[in-house]
C-alpha cells in the first residue's frame, strides 16, 4: 500500500485535568475509507476537532500529512492542511446559493466586486463530477439535504483536500439519499481521496469501511482490516468494560413492580419519532437506550406535551388523558427533566429558592395569587437536605452552582409537585462523579417509593447499573426491549445490537 | 465591585447629581417647591416606566406608550365632554389603555411576532387613532371632573408639607408594581419568562398569558399617564401629546439596572432611574444650561447607562 496520507502518533487533549484523549495513533491512507467508531463520549469528535484545527492537541503528539509534520492551528487550519470535514448539522448558510457557498470565505471577485458569474462557472465541473441535479445559482434553502451533503462535498474538493472527514453523514438522509451518497463515497476513494467516516450504523461500516478504528474512553482499543470487520468484533470493542459497584439499585422490580402507570401507545410527531409505545410500572426504572438522534429525547417531548403529536395517545394508571403543553402534563403527573439544564431547565439568575419552588407556586399561593414564602424556604431547605444540595445558602443563584448540585436543584423542582411518572433525559450528563452516584441514589430511593421511572441515557454502563428493564429506540421506532433477570443479566453488546441495528445472536 | 454596583444600584448616581445641581445653583435644588416641581414632573415617567418595566423583564419592549397615553387622554377628554358619561372619563382613559395593551400582547403572545415590531407598528397605528378621536384637533375641557389629580396636592402636614396628587399616584403605581412582582406567583413566573423562556415553558408557566398580562399592565399604565396629564392640561392633542414618552419610559427602566434581555432588575431601580431623568432636566434648567446642551447630556446619560448594563451583566451567571 501507498505512504499513509495522514498519520497520528501519541496524540493526547485533556480539558481541566480529565483526558478526552490519551495517545491515539492512527493512521489513514489515501484511497481508503477508514471508519472510526465508538460510543458517545469515546473520543471521536475530540480527535476530529484536533484535525480541523477547533482544539490544539497536548503536546507530546505528533501529526504528519504526507510524511511532513504539520500544526494544525485555527478553524482554517485543516482546510490549509488539506483536511474538509462534513459535520452532521451541515455548516451551510441557507440563504446563499450553492457556488456561493462553496466560495464562501474565499469568495472570488474583480476589482473589489463579487464575481458571481465565475463563481458560478468555477464550480460548474466540480458539481458535474459529483453528479448534481442543481444548479451553482439554486438557493441552499431549496436544496434537500442529500443535496447538502453534496454542496459540503463540492466545497471540500474545491479547497482540494485530500482527507475528507464525514460525520455521521446518512442521519438526516433517506434510504436512497445514503445509497447515491455511499457510491459517491466510493467514487471519491477511486480517486484517490483518503475518507474518515464516523458513524454507529454497523450496516454502514461493514459495507463501506476498508478499516475500523475503535475508541473507548478516549483511548484506541483496535484496529481492524477488511478482513476483520465483523460486526460482533466492533460492538465488543466498542463496550467491553465492566460494570462497577458505583451504581445504586436496591429496589426490587420483581418484588415490587407495580401497576402499570404510564402507557403511551403509537406516538409520532411525523418527523423524528414513529409510533412508539411503551408502558411504565410503578416502582420501576426503565432505560431508554439509543444513539444520538433516535429519538429518545424527541418521545419525552412528546409525552409531556412539549411538542405536537401527529398520532397515539397517552395514559396514566389506566385513563386517556390528552396532553398538549408541559403544564398540563405536570397536572397529569408526569415530570420531564431535560437534557439541556442550562439553557432549557434552570432560571440561572434567579435562586435555588424560586427554581425550586417553581411547579409548585401556583398550588402553594394564598388567595391564588399571593406567594406563600414560608412554605416555599421549608421546602427548599428541605429539599437541600434531602438531596444533598451544597450550596450557601437557598437563595444563591442557580447559575453559580456546580453541574451536579444545579441538576439536584432542577430535579427538586420537578420532586415537589410529587410526580408518579418522572423521565430524566441523560440525568448525569455534565455531573462529576461523586454526584453522579447520589443521583443513583435519588433514582433508587424514588423507586422504592412507587415513582415509575423513564430515564433517557446514553451512557450504557449507567442503563446497566440502575435500570431495570430496556427499551432501545433506533430511528424513531421502538428497535426493542430487553428484561433483567436473575438468569440473564442486561448486556451492553445486546443493546448496542439493537441500538445499531445490528442482528446479534444472543447465547 | 461588580457586586456593590448591582446591590447599590444607581441611587448614589441620583444622590451625587442632587446634591451637585444643589450646589451649582447656589441652593436652589433643595427647596420644597423645587422638590415638587421634581416630584410632578417624573410623575408620568414613573407609571410609564412601571409599565415599561414589566415588559422588559420579559426581555420584551413597548414603544406604543406615549401613543397609547394620547390616545387614553383624547378618548377621556372626549368622554369629559359629555355631560352624561364626564364622570367616567379616567375610566375610560385607563381601559383605553388597556385595550390598545392587550391587543399588542395578544399580539406578541399568541401570533408570536417580535415585541420591537409589534409596537413599532401600534406606535404609528394608536398615534393616528388618537388624532381621530379629536378629528385632528385639541381637546379643551376646562371643568373637568377628577381636575385635582393633575394640580392639586395632598396636604400632609397643613402648610408645610404636601405633595402632589400626580406623585402620589406614581409612587402608588410603584408600590403596587413592587408587590406583584416580589409577592405574587406571577411575579416569579414573569421574572422566570424573561430569565428563561424555553425553560419557563417545559416548567409549565403560560408563557402566553404572562406576555399578554405584561403588555396588558404596560398599556393600562400609560393609559392612567394619559389621565394624569389630561387631568393636568385640562387639554389634549392627538398629534402633540405623549411624543417620544417612550424613550423616557425605557431610559428610566434602563437606568433603574432592569436588564435589557430579561429576567433581571426591579420597580425600585426604576423608580430611582425615572428621578435621576427629572433630576436631571430640572437641574440642567436651574443652572442655565440651554436647551440644545440638554439634550446632548440626556443622550450621554442614556448611552453611560446601556454602557452599566452590560458591565453589570458581566458579574452574572448568564453569558
Amino acid at each position: 500500500m501507498s505512504d499513509p496520507i495522514l498519520e497520528m502518533r501519541g496524540v493526547s487533549k485533556s480539558f481541566f485535568g480529565i483526558r478526552a484523549l490519551r495517545s491515539v495513533d492512527l493512521t489513514v491512507h489515501a484511497g481508503e475509507i477508514h471508519a472510526l467508531m465508538g460510543e458517545n463520549g469515546a473520543g471521536k469528535s475530540t480527535l476530529m476537532k484536533i484535525l480541523s484545527g477547533a482544539y490544539r492537541p497536548d503536546p507530546g503528539g505528533e501529526i504528519r500529512i504526507e510524511g511532513r509534520p504539520v500544526r494544525i492551528e485555527g478553524p482554517l487550519g485543516g482546510r490549509a492542511a488539506g483536511i474538509s470535514i462534513i459535520y452532521q448539522e451541515l455548516s451551510l448558510a441557507p440563504n446563499l446559493s450553492v457556488a456561493e457557498n462553496i466560495y464562501l470565505g474565499r469568495e472570488m471577485s474583480r476589482s473589489g466586486l463579487l464575481a458571481r458569474g465565475a463563481m458560478r462557472l468555477g464550480v460548474g465541473p466540480i458539481l458535474a463530477r459529483l453528479g448534481a441535479d442543481f444548479l451553482p445559482s439554486t438557493p441552499v434553502a431549496q436544496l434537500s439535504m442529500g443535496q447538502r451533503q453534496l454542496v459540503e462535498i463540492a466545497r471540500a474538493l474545491h479547497a482540494r483536500s485530500k482527507i475528507l472527514i464525514m460525520d455521521e453523514p446518512t442521519t438526516a438522509l433517506s434510504a436512497g439519499e445514503s445509497e447515491r451518497l455511499f457510491a459517491l463515497i466510493r467514487q471519491l476513494r477511486a480517486e484517490g481521496l483518503a475518507i474518515i467516516y464516523i458513524s454507529h450504523r454497523m450496516d454502514e461500516i461493514c459495507a463501506l469501511g476498508d478499516r475500523v478504528t475503535v475508541l473507548r474512553d478516549g483511548r484506541l482499543v483496535g484496529s481492524l482490516d477488511k478482513a476483520e470487520i465483523r460486526a460482533d468484533t466492533i460492538v465488543r470493542l466498542m463496550v467491553g468494560r465492566d460494570v462497577s459497584t458505583f451504581y445504586k439499585k436496591d429496589h426490587d422490580p420483581a418484588a415490587g413492580r407495580g401497576h402499570v402507570v404510564l402507557t403511551a401507545t403509537g406516538l409520532a410527531d411525523g418527523r423524528r419519532v414513529r409510533g412508539c409505545s411503551l408502558t411504565v410500572h410503578a416502582g420501576e426504572v426503565v432505560g431508554l437506550a439509543g444513539l444520538i438522534g433516535a429519538g429518545r429525547t424527541e418521545l419525552a417531548h412528546l409525552i409531556i406535551g412539549a411538542s405536537p403529536k401527529t398520532a397515539g395517545h397517552i395514559e396514566i394508571e389506566g385513563r386517556p388523558i390528552d396532553i398538549r403543553t408541559p403544564g398540563e402534563a405536570l397536572d397529569a403527573g408526569i415530570a420531564y427533566l431535560t437534557e439541556d439544564r442550562r439553557s432549557l431547565g434552570l432560571f440561572l439568575d434567579m435562586s435555588c429558592l424560586d427554581n425550586i419552588n417553581l411547579a409548585v407556586l401556583g398550588r402553594d399561593a394564598k388567595l391564588g395569587c399571593i406567594l406563600d414564602r414560608d412554605t416555599a424556604r421549608d421546602r427548599a431547605s428541605k429539599a437541600f437536605t434531602a438531596l444533598g444540595i451544597r450550596a450557601a445558602n437557598v437563595g444563591v443563584s442557580a447559575g453559580v452552582l456546580s453541574g451536579g448540585n444545579q441538576q439536584k436543584v432542577l430535579l427538586s423542582r420537578l420532586l415537589a409537585t410529587t410526580p408518579k411518572v418522572l423521565i430524566l433525559d441523560e440525568p448525569t450528563r455534565g455531573v462529576d462523579v461523586g454526584a453522579k452516584s447520589e443521583i443513583y441514589s435519588i433514582i433508587d430511593n424514588l423507586a422504592k417509593s412507587g415513582t415509575a421511572i423513564l430515564v433517557i441515557s446514553s451512557d450504557l454502563p449507567e442503563i446497566i447499573g440502575i435500570c431495570d428493564r430496556v427499551i432501545v429506540m433506533r430511528a424513531g421506532q421502538i428497535a426493542g426491549q430487553m428484561e433483567r433477570t436473575a438468569a440473564s443479566p442486561l448486556s451492553q453488546e445486546d443493546i448496542m445490537a439493537l441500538a445499531t441495528g445490528m442482528e446479534h445472536a444472543h447465547a | 465591585m461588580v457586586l456593590l454596583v448591582r446591590a447599590a444600584g444607581m441611587l448614589p448616581v441620583l444622590l451625587l447629581l442632587c446634591l451637585g445641581f444643589h450646589f451649582l445653583s447656589d441652593g436652589r435644588f433643595f427647596s420644597g417647591q423645587n422638590l415638587g416641581i421634581v416630584l410632578q414632573q417624573a410623575a408620568v415617567n414613573t407609571v410609564l416606566a412601571a409599565g415599561m418595566t414589566f415588559v422588559i423583564l420579559t426581555g420584551g419592549i413597548d414603544l406604543s406608550v406615549g401613543s397609547i397615553l394620547a390616545a387614553s387622554a383624547m378618548a377621556g377628554l372626549a368622554i369629559s365632554t359629555i355631560p352624561d358619561l364626564a364622570a367616567f372619563w379616567l375610566l375610560v382613559s385607563v381601559l383605553t389603555g388597556l385595550g390598545f395593551g392587550v391587543i399588542n400582547g395578544a399580539l406578541i403572545a399568541l401570533l408570536r411576532l417580535p415585541p420591537f415590531i409589534v409596537t413599532l407598528g401600534s406606535l404609528t397605528a394608536v398615534r393616528g387613532f388618537a388624532r381621530l378621536l379629536g378629528t385632528d384637533t385639541t381637546i379643551f375641557n376646562p371643568s373637568i371632573p377628577y381636575a385635582f389629580i393633575g394640580n392639586g396636592s395632598l396636604t400632609l402636614i397643613p402648610g408645610v408639607v404636601s405633595i402632589p396628587w400626580l406623585s402620589v399616584i406614581a409612587l402608588l403605581v410603584i408600590l403596587v408594581s413592587w408587590l406583584v412582582l416580589r409577592r405574587t406567583v406571577l411575579g416569579v413566573h414573569i421574572y422566570a419568562v424573561g430569565g428563561n423562556e424555553s425553560a419557563a415553558r417545559l416548567a409549565g408557566i403560560k408563557v402566553w398569558a404572562v406576555l399578554i398580562f405584561v403588555y396588558g399592565v404596560s398599556g393600562l399604565l400609560a393609559g392612567l399617564g394619559g389621565a394624569m396629564q389630561a387631568a393636568r392640561l385640562y387639554a389634549a392633542n392627538g398629534l402633540q401629546l405623549g411624543q417620544s414618552y417612550e424613550l423616557d419610559a425605557i431610559t428610566a427602566v434602563i437606568l433603574g439596572g432592569t436588564s435589557f434581555v430579561g429576567g433581571i432588575g426591579s420597580i425600585w431601580g426604576t423608580l430611582v432611574g425615572a428621578l435621576i431623568i427629572a433630576v436631571l432636566s430640572n437641574g440642567l434648567i436651574l443652572i442655565g444650561v440651554s436647551d440644545i446642551w440638554q439634550y446632548v447630556i440626556k443622550g450621554l446619560v442614556i448611552i453611560g447607562a446601556v454602557a452599566l448594563d452590560r458591565y453589570r451583566l458581566q458579574g452574572s451567571a448568564r453569558t
